[in-house]
């Protein structure tokens, strides 16, 4: 019989901390046959985040660095420019990207510089306990919005790919989703497409959005919250190609 | 067209994607626990195509795919051959 799916090697043989049915396993997942598949195994460093990802060190087999919380571009741009030729990645998530690390992320891409950016969108704080994140959806409720998101008072969920594909310095900007199989395999051209504008040596950053579930802290059953990306967060988070 | 999946139960946390994903709905959740105490996804693979939707919705990375080679189509033309006739051409 021949082997239609096995798992890749950049993926290390490992059980992840995550909880049934987080959608950071799949995207580790894709992050790691993208590598594979592009051949840049032996130089590609990645930067892991502050939030659920933060261990993505330990289930990655590449060169992987731990910064401050929403610090990975600022650390990413020292590194491609002092190493132009290896493939620097961020992984974050939106507590880290879109939160505290919302003016790093705003000033790398800004600059142009020639990263790739992983970002990680579930709506919510998943390491400390299922807060409010500036992506939250009105009316979601969390641990620190009990009576659900109120847009007069705690602001509107936070934009962040197009925000970023108004600056001239971004080159390809993809908001996708893991709800289905479908989604997950465009999901992965997407973030190929990222990967090797960076191989190419093409002048920008490039960020792939990808939806992603949380159920713990959306408080349901990973099949639902499936259906809630589906149905519910692709009305604030339109999918598709914004940039590039 | 048959396929097969090997789900790695020890490793399985049960989340339940998989078996909401088949097409063939095929996949049901486990009724004995594994050793982390999570009951795993389980399959008798009868009429598995192969697919490999479980596997790519699969957060834990747990499952492998199989799928049978047609061996008629195999015989006549190697991978990357173009150059021979496919089964279909020579029918028509």
């Amino acid at each position: 019989m021949k082997t239609v799916f096995k798992r890749t090697p950049t993926l290390k043989d490992c059980v992840t901390h995550y909880c049934p049915g987080c959608g950071h396993g799949i995207a580790h997942r894709l992050v790691a046959e993208v590598i594979d598949e592009l051949g840049i195994h032996d130089r590609t460093i990645g930067i892991a985040p502050v939030g659920c990802a933060v261990l993505a060190y330990d289930y990655l087999d590449v060169d992987m660095v731990e910064v401050a919380h929403g610090r990975p571009p600022a650390v990413a741009t020292g590194m491609k420019r002092t190493n132009p030729d290896k493939i620097i990645f961020s992984y974050q998530g939106d507590g880290d990207l879109a939160s505290i690390g919302a003016a790093e992320i705003l000033h790398a891409g800004h600059r142009g510089e020639q990263i790739t950016v992983i970002f990680i969108n579930n709506a919510v704080y998943g390491m400390t306990g299922g807060q409010m994140a500036p992506t939250t959806m009105i009316d979601q409720v969390t641990a620190t919005t009990p009576r659900g998101r109120v847009g007069a008072e705690q602001g509107y969920p936070l934009q962040v790919s197009e925000l970023l594909a108004t600056l001239p310095g971004t080159i390809y900007i993809e908001r996708c989703s893991v709800h289905d199989p479908a989604h997950i395999r465009k999901s992965k051209k997407a973030l190929r497409h990222a990967f090797e504008l960076q191989v190419d040596g093409a002048q920008g950053m490039s960020l792939v959005e990808m939806l992603s579930p949380c159920p713990v802290y959306w408080r349901m059953p990973p099949a639902k919250a499936m259906e809630w990306i589906e149905n519910e967060m692709t009305k604030v988070f339109p999918l598709g190609r914004l940039k590039g | 067209m048959a396929g097969k999946i090997i789900i790695d139960t020890e490793r399985c946390k049960g989340c339940g994607l998989c078996v909401v994903v088949c097409p063939k709905k095929i996949i049901v959740i486990s009724e004995k626990s594994n050793r982390h105490g999570y009951f795993p996804a389980d399959t008798d693979n009868r009429n598995c195509t192969g697919c490999a939707a479980c596997a790519v919705i699969c957060p834990d990375a747990v499952i492998e795919v199989y799928r049978d080679q047609p061996t008629e189509i195999a015989e006549t033309v190697a991978p990357g051959d173009r150059s021979k006739p496919t089964m279909m051409q020579e029918k028509a």
